[in-house]
């Protein structure tokens, strides 16, 4: 049911939970310095997918299919997430 | 194989994904910040997601990687559509070697055809609500 990793998926998937890593860390850089909102909404919806990433390799390191429904529901969760922070700029920037 | 072929898939996808943060963190402009993230980090999901449905081999993890490739492959361009129209509207300043702005003056957006208005992050001010009418 859930086939054994072999050591070059696990080398493989160690490595790109590190380059997943600081892919996070460098968009909370942006998060936290963006100069403008929409600076901002982008980089959290950057995070969210690269969340999304993680539960990807986390699936495929441990085995457990269940994961993926989460990769799911947050892949949902950021777009009206996003979508609800667009319509906000706009209502409260437009003329 | 098989390994060979996710391990691969997981790399590429995971470097597409470092390469999206690293755009968006060194673009110079509110727009090239917002293709990097969406185009690149589009790609490395569909990668990631390839290596896991070739690395489980079954019929419902690839029905599940297929639902969430098609998904981000519907969601991300809308998102980043809005994103930028509402961004315009706000008036941030693009990069100086921006060539061509087609949607400046346009009534829709609100984006005005003066100078691009103050610094960026500076939001116009002014209650959402009705407008007075002279």
């Amino acid at each position: 049911m859930t086939p054994e990793a072999s050591p070059l998926i696990s080398w493989v998937s160690g490595l790109s939970l590190v380059l997943l890593g600081t892919g996070l860390l460098l968009t909370l850089i942006r998060l936290l310095r963006g100069p403008s909102l929409p600076d901002r909404v982008v980089a959290l919806d950057l995070m969210s997918v690269l969340v999304v990433g993680l539960i990807a390799v986390h699936t495929l390191r441990s085995g457990h299919t269940v994961y993926l429904d989460a990769a799911i529901v947050l892949g949902l969760i950021s777009f009206l997430g996003t979508v609800a922070f667009a319509r906000y700029i706009a209502m409260r920037g437009g003329k | 194989m098989t390994d060979f072929v996710a391990a691969v898939l997981l790399f590429v996808g995971s470097i597409f994904m470092l390469l999206a943060a690293l755009g968006v963190l060194r673009m110079p402009d509110v727009l090239t910040r917002m293709q990097a993230a969406s185009k690149a980090a589009t790609l490395g999901v569909v990668c990631m997601f390839l290596a896991l449905a070739v690395h489980f081999q079954e019929l419902g993890v690839a029905s599940r990687a297929l639902l969430v490739i098609g998904f981000v492959f519907l969601t991300a361009p809308v998102a980043a559509h809005m994103l930028g129209r509402s961004a315009l509207s706000l008036g941030v300043t693009l990069w100086p070697g921006t060539a061509r702005e087609d949607l400046r003056g346009n009534q829709d957006t609100g984006a005005s055809s003066a100078a691009p208005a103050g610094a960026s992050g500076e939001i116009q001010d002014g209650p959402p609500g009705p407008r007075q009418s002279d």
